[in-house]
């Protein structure tokens, strides 16, 4: 159980403009790697790379050694599920149909009982089989990323890939899923890669945490040595102080005085035109 | 775990549900078929229609077989134009659900690439200037042309489209441009006909019907039809995951892409082959999807299948009525589709609190 992922020497761009260059990484069976970084540094990038939504060069992901590009997608789709930025349904799904498409990769004609029986038991895992059959159009967004959640563990996988899953959550959603998270990787087997934005949950959760700038890997390691005042100011250009939570985890308070003082000395120029 | 088994249980209610939808469908349409082929301008009714049918199903069984005339009408004209009207109608209906699933949108029908107006474009080069492309035998000229045109349409679109990637969008504009392309040639011959009764025969064939159905043209449509329906429920799932966008169907171990041309092309031959027979019956491959998608919902395994029926019942049901509301004038179908339809559609639309379209 648990599937090696490495990925050497990653360049992608879209159209000529590049997105990633030379990132490296590995990941072990059972970790949580968090990705940060600011909009367009490439994370989304990063992943839609490594499940083959983006075509990448040969040799450059491979899972247990295998390049990517020769696992087909159904095979891919075994081992790896993927959360998406944003879900929605052009027609409208029960919760209970949008999961059990999670089993698509599994069936061939017809639904077994085993894969109801899969699915039913991940609604109740993730605490939503009261919802099973709510249209989920109608579900409200922490609700909807459970359901999306969900239908990538009905895939089975040894490799979740997450993009930005608490992005528009409360806080109380947010800690659900990201604890949900964590309990995969300690009695699945599995392991997760989850981008976000929130760098106090990312270093509160991730095993190993990865910034990124301009699509390449700035730093790579466990949360105390990423997410240092110095490798903040460097990516996202703020001061900041960090400092221990009481978890133990370095907490990062940013700190207003240099973005006040640009919007201070931009806002008369914009001012002036109204 | 009794949740669990719960949860488990609504879903398995819910499928039964379904397949009850589809079952009702089923014999609504058993019952128009009993209804058609009891009624028409000549005589023969319930009992004797009954009676001439059983006597050809069982042979020994000492059936009095009914007068000639009556055999003729049931047998050679009512038939025929019953089993082709159940087959074109359900054809158009599956290519419609296919289509739209697979394009993601409403708007979209079984003539989204373009094959009504090259059809009609190929049907009027033989009616009105008596141009056969390949096929020069004189009752197949106008089919073997639509036929001909449609699939060159498909063609066009599929290799505009692969240029942009078979992205929906791409395959959808490219078969709007390619219909203009087509209905502008169509507009020219009607333009250019020598005679005014050329252009009147390609109006109404235009307009569609079913008043030539013959046992030889339902032995060149069944098999295709009966061959590419189960091939299009077969990627059901695939439509089903192609609801959540490309990306997420790629991340379920779909290719988009692939579905696309695949119910494209299933779609296009499906349609192509009917409408050359029958003329551009409009409407039944638009609207029986949404039909069936108000009534059963999105999920493809049970939509294709329930909008199979609706359409098949659809047309028969207007073209009975387009035979025998005011014989012996008989009424193009694709007018009495749209005036019977409509009022229906609105009235599920209306009665359904959910939206069909998220």
């Amino acid at each position: 159980m648990g599937l090696k992922l490495e990925i050497n020497n990653l360049s992608f761009s879209y159209n000529g403009f590049p997105a990633l260059e030379g990132v490296k990484l590995e990941l072990g069976p059972g970790e949580v790697l968090g990705i940060v970084g600011p909009n367009a540094s490439g994370k989304s990038t990063l992943l839609k790379c490594m499940n083959r939504i983006l075509k990448t060069k040969q040799n450059t992901v491979l899972i247990d050694g295998k390049d990517v590009g020769t696992i087909g997608l159904k095979e891919l789709a075994k081992m790896m599920g993927y959360v998406p930025q944003s879900s929605r349904n052009t027609f409208p799904f029960t919760v209970f149909d949008v999961v059990l498409m999670g089993r698509r990769p599994y069936i061939q004609w017809s639904l077994g009982d085993r894969d109801k029986e899969i699915v039913a038991q991940i609604l109740e895992y993730l605490g939503i089989g009261n919802l099973a059959m709510r249209y989920f159009n109608e579900l409200s967004g922490g609700e909807q990323q459970k359901v999306i959640i969900a239908r990538a563990l009905a895939q089975q996988p040894q490799i979740l890939l997450l993009d930005e899953p608490t992005t528009s959550l409360d806080i109380r959603h947010q800690l659900e899923i990201l604890c949900i998270l964590r309990s995969l990787t300690q009695n699945k087997h599995c392991s997760v890669i989850v981008a976000m934005h929130d760098l106090n949950l990312a270093s509160r959760f991730s095993d190993r945490m990865l910034i990124l700038k301009k699509g390449c890997i700035f730093a790579v390691g466990n949360p105390e040595s990423v997410i240092t005042e110095e490798n903040i100011e460097a990516v996202y250009g703020i001061k900041s102080r960090v400092t221990s939570s009481v978890l133990g985890r370095p907490q990062v308070t940013p700190l207003a005085s240099e973005t006040n003082s640009m919007v201070n000395s931009l806002l008369p120029k914009i001012a002036t035109k109204y | 775990m009794s949740t669990t088994s719960g949860v488990e249980r609504l879903y398995t209610k819910g499928r039964a549900r379904k397949i009850l939808v589809i079952l009702s469908a089923f014999i609504a349409l058993l019952t128009t078929v009993v209804v058609s082929v009891s009624l028409g301008s000549a005589s023969p009714g319930f009992m004797e229609a009954t009676q001439v049918i059983l006597s050809r199903i069982f042979p020994f069984a000492g059936i009095d077989p009914g007068s000639k005339i009556a055999q003729t009408i049931i047998l050679d004209l009512r038939l025929p134009r019953i089993v082709l009207a159940i087959i074109a109608g359900a054809g158009l209906a599956a290519s419609g659900a296919a289509m739209q699933g697979v394009l993601r949108n409403p708007l979209v029908s079984p003539y989204i690439l373009g094959i009504s107006s090259a059809a009609g474009f190929g049907a009027a080069l033989a009616i009105a200037l008596g141009i056969g492309v390949v096929v020069q035998y004189e009752g197949y000229i106008v089919v073997a042309n639509a036929f001909i045109f449609s699939m060159l349409a498909m063609l066009m679109v599929y290799g505009i489209a692969r240029l942009r990637g078979i992205a929906p969008e791409s395959v959808i504009l490219a078969g709007v441009a390619v219909g203009y392309l087509f209905s502008a040639m169509l507009s020219l011959v009607q333009y250019i006909a020598p005679e005014w009764a050329a252009v009147h025969a390609v109006v109404f064939w235009l307009l569609g019907g079913l008043s030539t159905a013959k046992w030889e043209n339902i032995l060149i449509v069944l098999p295709l039809v009966l061959v590419a329906i189960p091939l299009l429920m077969r990627h059901s799932w695939d439509m089903n995951v192609m609801s959540s966008g490309e990306e997420v169907a790629m991340s379920l171990g779909v290719n988009p892409r692939r579905v696309v041309v695949i119910c494209m092309v299933l779609g296009s031959l499906v349609t192509a082959s009917i409408i050359s027979f029958t003329g551009v019956i409009g409407f039944i491959g638009l609207i029986s999807p949404h039909l069936a998608r108000m009534i059963i919902g999105s999920d493809h395994r049970f939509l294709l299948p329930c909008c199979t029926v609706i359409g098949a019942c659809l047309l028969l049901a207007s073209d009975t009525v387009a035979r025998t509301v005011m014989p012996p004038v008989e009424f193009p179908v694709g007018i009495i589709t749209s005036l019977l339809g409509v009022p229906f559609f609105i009235y599920i639309l209306l009665s359904r609190r959910r939206q069909s379209w998220g």
